[in-house]
């Protein structure tokens, strides 16, 4: 068979992303139908640069989806080599093929003749699934810490304003490399670390319904149990494994075992960036704290608590909203960093640091390997900024 | 002043202390220093003799007095048996009485590196004047047009020119060092492209900087900082444009021209002066990835090779100065903000 032609190479990926297409057209379809009632995210559609950071977010978080959960879009097998197709240009015919194998690398074969395309559609996967996840719990500690700090002020504040630049004044690389030896992940230490950046979402949500309910004890000890009891097995079960430091639960109860590289990953990515969204919800909470709602509610008799949770929180919600965005483009961004340093995952791992880590040694004479990966995390990241952008020019308006 | 600047320098020590000591905790785990008797003495000593090395040479202490001997605080160890006299302070076939008692930082002995078997001290001195030189640079290229940029962008708010200049700048922010350098190497130095314009490797760089070899990590750093300070340009120029004072001067009808220069631009630098300095912790982290990328072998090369290999006390060095390095900018920053901006005064 003849190699493909750049043209031929462009249709067939993207007849091979039909799946996303599909997905894309139905939410633009359905969101712009009732974009008035969707708030922040409705107006969203009157500002073109938010839309384009829109589409390329959800371009990539369809396809992390597709090929994730249900196996489409990727052609061959990321992890798969055939031999005959170290190195080869993109569009190169696959050599052997046989019935039913997609008969292209649409995007050439890397270092170890594995295909390029499906290596960047499975990174994206990898990435979907931490960044968020991670952002989220970033967060959430950093709310849970910066709100009380913010508030009462005193010598709580200094402590942790101290203990956050300490964390910030450290060159991330080092911090990677001092949580992710071997020698230390047997310490133990990311462990503990993660049992107690796990805990503090519980924490958030127990003070958040403790605060609400208060007044009414059987609604409270009701709701508190619905959501702290399955969070808290869940919690269990998280930081508990098999041989590891924490070894907490019987095995029968242990729901799930996350990985030991990508628990490593996980905690690394939370503890560099709940400094920096403690430092945002102080500030935020140091502002609002003087307004006249806080004071009302202070003449109430309401507790500190409902004030920061309920009362605070939700009008800080614009610019960490935007933040999130950001922080989200951030955090993908270091998950390249750690696997471009071959930190934490593993060697063969699809994800996009990996792949231009292990593109770069041919790079000046084979740079299709590296380039692609590089592509799409420019572009999920770009996509986030835009989105973030759109957001805070939206939330601005009004 | 007084007073604010003393304040701030014993936080900036007690940050230093504790990072180092965080550090060297870290690196002076039970399986490292077990590692470190292997690589030093014999790879398949038993763990006997494994502890027996570490009781011999002063590893066996306790942390918190190893930390200070590291530092210079403690007396460090000795030991005299009847092959001769040892200790952290005593060379080699050197006597107790002729050694000074405390060797660490204090004194300016940074300990060996174990990787490169050199003096840290020195070590670290050639390696911060090689990122020093690349940093200079990355600041020439990176701040004059991070700075028109912004002022471009932000002086007409909303006009075209604004538009395409933000997204340019959202553009360079959203890719990481590893990405841009990884583009910018294939597009400008492989033979793919065909356009062999400059060098893919910065390790000639590192006696004799020419255009062609330099440029390449140069720009990569520059750019992912630039589109920081250029939103952050612009923000503030935005901002200055629809003050008071500037209509004013519009409609006394001054030319457009002499508004921006004379009038805005003074004030619109402000903020963007901390960011610049604030950007210093984030521009380590990009020397990191692009001379690892480029392989040159300046500080952040020595940061990979020191924490890849365990080399505790030229990790240790190195952490040091750059702690040191973001506190002090951040000192800087902080006064600098208050020299600018005569609303800002500190009791």
């Amino acid at each position: 068979m003849e190699p493909l032609s750049w043209g031929a190479i462009a249709a067939r990926i993207l007849l091979q992303f039909l799946p996303v297409w599909i997905a894309l057209a139905a939410t633009f379809g359905l969101s712009w139908v009732y974009r008035s009632k969707l708030g922040l995210y409705g107006k969203l559609f009157d500002n073109r640069i938010g839309l384009i950071g829109l589409f390329l977010t959800l371009f990539w978080v369809y396809t992390a989806l597709a090929a994730g959960l249900f196996d489409w879009i990727a052609t061959h097998d990321p992890l798969t080599a055939v031999s005959g197709m170290k190195n080869k240009v993109p569009g190169t015919p696959l050599r052997g093929a046989e019935d039913g194998d997609y008969p292209y690398y649409l995007l050439g074969g890397d270092g170890l003749a594995r295909d390029v395309f499906s290596r960047m559609v499975a990174g994206s996967w990898i990435v979907v699934q931490i960044a968020p996840l991670a952002t989220l719990f970033a967060f959430m500690a950093g709310i849970t810490l910066g709100l009380p700090a913010g508030y009462f002020g005193g010598r709580l504040d200094s402590v942790l304003t101290f203990a956050a630049n300490l964390i910030l004044a450290f060159p991330v690389i080092l911090l990677f490399y001092l949580l992710v030896t071997p020698e230390i992940v047997e310490s133990g230490l990311p462990a503990y670390l993660s049992a107690g950046l796990f805990l503090l979402p519980l924490v958030f949500l127990g003070l958040l319904i403790n605060a609400r309910a208060r007044t009414n004890p059987r609604r409270r000890w009701m709701l508190l149990a619905v959501v702290l009891l399955p969070l808290g097995w869940a919690y269990l079960s998280l930081i508990s494994a098999e041989g590891s430091a924490l070894d907490l639960l019987p095995a029968t109860l242990d729901l799930f075992d996350v990985p030991g590289g990508i628990l490593v990953v996980f905690v690394s990515v939370i503890f560099v960036n709940a400094p920096t969204v403690f430092r945002l919800t102080r500030g935020l909470t140091l502002d609002l704290k003087t307004r006249d709602y806080v004071a009302a509610a202070q003449t109430r008799g309401e507790g500190p608590w409902y004030i920061m949770l309920w009362e605070i929180l939700p009008n800080a919600r614009g610019p960490l909203i935007v933040d999130f965005c950001l922080r989200i483009g951030y955090t993908t961004i270091l998950l390249g960093t750690l696997g471009f340093f071959g930190l934490g995952l593993p060697p063969d791992s699809p994800d996009w640091g990996t792949t231009i880590n292990a593109g770069r040694k041919l790079l000046s004479i084979f740079p299709h390997p590296a380039i692609a990966p590089a592509v799409a995390l420019l572009s999920l990241v770009l996509g986030l900024n835009l989105l973030a952008d759109g957001l805070r020019e939206e939330s601005l308006k009004d | 002043m007084i007073l604010f600047l003393l304040r701030r320098l014993g936080v900036m020590l007690l940050t230093a202390l504790c990072l180092s000591l965080i550090v060297f905790a870290l690196t002076n785990l039970p399986a490292n220093l077990e590692k470190i008797a292997k690589f030093e003495g014999n790879a398949r000593m038993s763990d006997a003799q494994v502890e027996s090395w570490l009781e011999k040479n002063g590893y066996a202490q306790p942390m918190l007095v190893r930390y200070g001997e590291w530092l210079g605080a403690w007396p460090g160890w000795t030991r005299t048996d009847e092959t001769g006299e040892y200790g952290r302070c005593v060379p080699v076939g050197g006597t107790i009485a002729d050694s000074p008692a405390r060797c660490g930082i204090l004194q300016g002995e940074w300990g060996e590196s174990r990787v490169f078997r050199e003096d840290v001290g020195p070590f670290i001195a050639t390696r911060l004047a090689l990122t020093g030189k690349m940093m200079f640079w990355v600041m020439v290229l990176m701040v004059p047009m991070a700075l028109v940029i912004g002022v471009l962008a932000g002086m007409r708010e909303g006009s075209k020119l604004d538009r395409g200049l933000s997204t340019l700048s959202i553009l360079t922010t959203a890719t990481p060092e590893y990405v841009s350098g990884v583009i910018l190497i294939a597009v400008f130095a492989s033979s793919a492209f065909g356009l062999k314009w400059f060098k893919g490797t910065a390790t000639s760089a590192m006696e004799n900087a020419t255009f062609e070899n330099f440029f390449l990590p140069v720009l990569t750093i520059a750019l992912f900082g630039m589109g920081y300070i250029a939103r952050m340009t612009r923000a503030s120029m935005a901002e200055v444009m629809t003050s008071q004072y500037i209509r004013t001067a519009r409609l006394k009808g001054l030319p457009f021209r002499e508004i921006v220069l004379k009038h805005a631009l003074r004030n619109a630098l402000i903020a963007p002066f901390t960011v610049i300095m604030l950007q210093f912790p984030w521009l380590l982290n990009g020397v990191v990835i692009v001379e690892t990328l480029f392989n040159y072998k300046g500080l952040g090369w020595a940061l990979v090779q020191a924490a890849g290999n365990n080399d505790v006390d030229l990790l240790l060095g190195i952490s040091l100065v750059s702690v040191v390095v973001v506190l002090l900018t951040q000192l800087i920053s902080d006064i600098g903000y208050v020299y600018l901006n005569p609303r800002i005064r500190i009791a």
